[in-house]
């Protein structure tokens, strides 16, 4: 068995990183003309891990598999990113963001790693300012911050309801500079199939051109893994489409390692499903939770007039709501990290409170910021007696200057006006935080093959906290790999080429293409999709929001049966030499079928409740989530060995020297 | 019973009408394929429509229609689709993903074509090539910073409020390529004046703004985009409202740096 090496550095934990950056060989300017880097992704952390890689002067090969590097769905982020400015003067700073973070992951994470994504924190927005991205300003001409959940100061920056959009796009514009400079070659609708190995090192990769289906070879001198999260394993969730576990999976079968698949995000607010057709789901940014009010009714009898359609939640007075998060959470209220919101919304709904025909559904109520910004605005302009019309009129302005868009998104899929009658929100799959293991230098455990963005486990632990995704994506792609990469790089400055007719290469465009036949070449019975939503129904029923050990047992057994009958039966229409979506389907849910079942051995393997994953076995009397931090305090990292469920564990003990661990409470 | 408010008419269980634009690649001659689509829920998105025609194909053995789409949300910018004529159909403000089947009703027929323009060459179906918008963004449609993260303090240039909401406002361009589609003369001044604007609108990006708002322009040319006749069909059809204020403030972009 490896022992999983996490290279921290030595000394006091606000001095690792610099030390580190004084001490690390460096690649002359000269060299770096004569080395390849291949990036898989342009979404925050592979397009910022580009341009400043080809900046620097490497030739880099950026690969996505939508038409523009500007799709990835980092474009969708809607709330915002944090990062310790303290321009708000609330207190806020690098160690306290660094706390926020480990205390928000329920102390799962590395804490060296976290210091270090709070120290360059700062300088990810002064980087993205001058690059023009837009982001919202007061008056005076300042930057303007928000709140997000799981902490007390406002440190969150943002561009209306479209945060990612905005810092895609700037990380974009910056690989745009270095294309127009011949640094950068964009392969675009290609799609990574597997990563090659040549004595042992990430040597280069097979690519699929998803319009002429031509199998391409690419060789570099290091590979990075940007290719995003794997939360459509459960079919239903807020990723795109298209987002999937291929890259970081085809790794995996070659030797890197899988930390923590079962740290799972399902996140509060999102709009409920409707009804079978549903492609995905949509997320109603956490922003929203700065001003919306979460509420079911209190009285049963209420709950089932309004899902009868005899009640509306307007005809509901104050005394007859049960604002539960308040309640139950009086010192963060409706601000209480995502996991604990999603439990405590499926608590409600699973006792018969829920609002909508399916019994799962809660509110989010503006009423009262409405109200209470269209007094402040009222007041401001000189009106001290306003009626009641016009405060809701201009409390409904304020509130539309804010979350415009996402009112406006609601409304569209909803058939309601959100500005009239509260919103109907549910829990839904958002975020993973497991993903490729990697160490201090986000290098797995393939030698030259690095990982970054939410394709590793590394900084949330079995949570996220809001807007630190963004965060953690540029940190890891502006700040991070540059320094990281060109140490490993510095032994390569002689090897020159890699070529691509060799024996590895030839090996592993084999396995691409035979393994592309076996599907094309499958029973034909049922679609992919028939596959995938079986798969997401038994990711989300045994795998979900709350997990036992006698249900994943079953899920294990379920997945492994359920992808022996994929692979007999599918069907892929068509051939496989022309653009072709069933069959990249079909590859993506491939993965996602052997995925599926580590995940469900992860999580019945952890017998404990943290974060975003909680075991009904483990909880406190009332209903919290109860960590073992004596036998669960590390990071479990599996091997594949050919069948999922028969992975190898590996543990990387977690060291805490800095934060105490503490039951987290946010009462 | 599911009711569509406006039209007072039932929108649960429709039987559509398709008439579906289908080209093998991009050399293949194409054509327009009827289809006949049953229990359609006004609640489904029209992406979600065609996903059960696709999954009906499958199953008998036909070739599934392929078009862009990917976060399915209206902000990634894949989806495109020209709907009864229209790039994103008859609903304003919206995307083709975001447009749902309650807008139509029982017995519509519905033609759905690629977005058409000579910088757009069709893939297959209902694919699209948009790359000339990339090549127009890679002709200086940046500020030329390096991503090192040496730079000054986010906060040591004030802007004012106004400024940065219309930059953000010029910002929100998706790159889907509708304004392309609903002009005649199939021109790319909407899409190119926005980036313009945004750094126009900006300090970070008045260093460089002379060269920009030429070379973008260059290139626009170059992909074979048509001219602007001022018609203004692409404001109307625009998914994100970008407004035709920023092609005047292209114009005069333009006209500055040309005199110089
Ligand atoms: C709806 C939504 C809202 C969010 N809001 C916020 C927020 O407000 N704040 C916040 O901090 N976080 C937010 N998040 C989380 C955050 O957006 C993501 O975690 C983050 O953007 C991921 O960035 P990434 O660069 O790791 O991956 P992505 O942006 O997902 O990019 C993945 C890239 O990999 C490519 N790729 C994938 N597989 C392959 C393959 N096999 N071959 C080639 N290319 C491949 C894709 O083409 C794409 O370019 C949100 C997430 C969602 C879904
Ligand atoms: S200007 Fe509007 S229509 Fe044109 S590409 Fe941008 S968002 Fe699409
Ligand atoms: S699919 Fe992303 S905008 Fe429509």
């Amino acid at each position: 068995m490896s022992v999983l090496d996490s290279k921290i550095p030595e000394g006091p934990l606000e001095e690792k990183w610099i030390n580190y950056k004084n001490n690390i060989n460096l690649v002359n300017p000269a060299n770096k003309r004569n080395i390849d880097i291949i990036v898989i992704g342009t979404g925050l952390a592979g397009g910022s891990a580009a341009a400043t890689l080809a900046e620097l002067g490497y030739n880099v090969k950026t690969f996505c598999y939508q038409d523009s590097p500007r799709r990835a769905h980092s474009i969708a982020a809607q709330g915002g990113i944090n990062a310790a400015k303290n321009y708000q003067g609330d207190g806020d700073s690098n160690y306290r963001l660094f706390y926020d973070t480990v205390k928000g992951g329920d102390y799962r994470s590395r804490e060296a790693n976290v210091y270090r994504l709070a120290e360059v924190s700062g300088n990810i927005i002064d980087q993205c300012v001058a690059q023009g991205v837009p982001f919202a300003r007061e008056y005076g001409g300042m930057l303007d911050n928000r709140s997000f959940g799981g902490v007390l100061v406002s440190r969150t920056f943002y561009a209306k309801g479209q945060t990612g959009q905005q810092l895609l796009l700037g990380a974009y514009s910056a690989m745009n500079r270095q294309i127009n400079r011949g640094k950068i070659q964009a392969f675009n609708r290609h799609e990574m199939m597997d990563v090659v190995l040549v004595g042992g090192k990430a040597r280069g990769i097979i690519a699929r051109d998803m319009v002429t289906g031509a199998i391409e070879r690419h060789s570099a001198h290091a590979v990075v893994l940007a290719s995003g999260g794997y939360g459509n394993v459960f079919f239903l969730s807020t990723n795109a489409m298209g987002s999937n576990v291929m890259a970081a999976w085809r790794a995996h079968r070659r030797g890197a390692q899988f930390a923590n698949p079962c740290y799972t995000q399902i996140h509060p607010t999102c709009i409920p499903v409707s009804g079978d057709h549903q492609s995905k789901l949509t997320l109603m940014s956490e922003s929203l939770r700065n001003d919306g009010r979460i509420w079911v009714p209190k009285k049963i009898e209420d709950a089932e007039a309004i899902r009868a359609g005899k009640k509306k939640p307007t005809d509901l007075s104050e005394e007859e709501r049960d604002y539960y998060l308040e309640r139950r959470y009086p010192a963060f209220g409706n601000l209480v990290p995502r996991d604990v919101a999603s439990r405590a919304a499926k608590e409600r709904c699973d006792a018969g409170y829920g609002v909508n025909k399916t019994g799962e559904a809660v509110y989010l109520d503006f009423a009262s910021a409405i109200e209470r910004y269209g007094k402040e605005k009222a007041f401001t302009s000189g009106h001290k007696n306003p009626s009641k019309e016009e405060v809701v009129k201009l409390g409904t302005e304020v509130i539309e200057a804010k979350y415009g868009n996402l009112f406006q998104m609601y409304e569209k899929i909803v058939d309601q006006n959100p500005y009239k009658t509260p919103m109907m929100i549910y829990p839904a799959v958002h975020y993973t935080m497991g993903g490729l293991w990697v160490d201090y230098n986000l290098q797995t455990t393939i030698p030259g093959c690095y990982a970054a963005g939410e394709a590793n486990f590394s900084d949330h632990g079995a949570n996220r906290l809001g807007a630190s995704a963004l965060m953690q994506g540029l940190a890891d792609g502006y700040f991070v790999l540059p320094y990281t990469i060109g140490d490993y790089l510095s032994k390569d400055i002689r090897t020159g080429k890699i070529p691509t007719d060799t024996a590895e290469f030839d090996a592993a465009e084999k396995d691409v293409t035979d393994r592309i036949n076996k599907l094309m070449n499958a029973g034909g019975q049922h679609s992919v999709d028939h596959y995938h939503k079986k798969l997401g129904k038994i990711m989300w029923n045994k795998c979900g929001m709350s997990r036992n050990a006698k249900e994943l047992q079953e899920a294990i057994h379920e997945i492994a049966e359920l992808r022996e009958d994929f692979w007999k039966n599918v069907k892929v229409p068509g051939s496989a030499d022309t653009k072709n979506a069933e069959l990249e389907k079909a590859g993506r849910v491939a993965d996602f079928l052997e995925l599926g079942e580590l995940f469900a051995k992860d999580a019945l393997h952890r017998e404990e409740s943290c974060g975003g994953h909680f075991r009904e076995e483990y909880q406190t009397e009332d209903g919290e989530a109860l960590r073992d931090d004596e036998n669960f305090k590390y990071v479990a990292s599996w091997e594949y060995t050919g069948k999922p469920s028969e992975a190898i564990l590996h543990k990387e003990e977690l060291v805490f020297e800095n934060i105490e661990l503490k039951t987290r409470s946010y009462k | 019973m599911r009711i569509n408010k406006s039209l007072n008419l039932q929108i649960e269980n429709m039987k559509l009408t398709l008439k579906i634009w289908r080209q093998e690649n991009a050399k293949a001659k194409g054509k327009m394929v009827d289809y006949i689509i049953d229990g359609i829920d006004g609640d489904m998105s029209f992406l979600e429509m065609l996903d059960v025609l696709n999954e009906d194909l499958v199953n008998k053995g036909e070739q599934p229609v392929e078009f862009d789409h990917d976060c399915r949300e209206g902000i990634c910018g894949a989806c495109s689709l020209q709907i009864n004529g229209e790039p994103h159909g008859p609903d304003k403000l919206i995307t083709t993903c975001q447009l749902h089947m309650r807008t139509f009703k029982d017995g519509d027929t519905i033609v759905i074509e690629p977005f058409r323009a000579t910088a757009f060459p069709v893939i297959k179906d209902l694919i699209v090539d948009r790359t000339s918008f990339d090549r127009i963004q890679q002709a200086y449609g940046y500020v030329s910073v390096n991503t090192s993260g040496n730079t000054i303090d986010a906060n040591s240039i004030p802007i004012k409020k106004e400024n940065a909401d219309d930059s953000f406002n010029a910002a929100t361009c998706i790159g889907c390529g509708a304004c392309v589609a609903a002009c005649k003369n199939a021109s790319a001044m909407l899409f190119t004046s926005a980036k313009v604007s945004q750094f126009a609108l900006l300090p970070q990006g008045e260093v460089e703004a002379d060269r920009r708002v030429l070379a973008m322009v260059e290139q626009m040319d170059k992909e074979g985009f048509g001219n602007c006749t001022n018609t203004g069909a692409c404001e109307i059809e625009c998914p994100k409202g970008i407004s035709l204020e920023n092609i005047a403030r292209m114009n005069r972009e333009y006209l500055k740096a040309s005199v110089k």
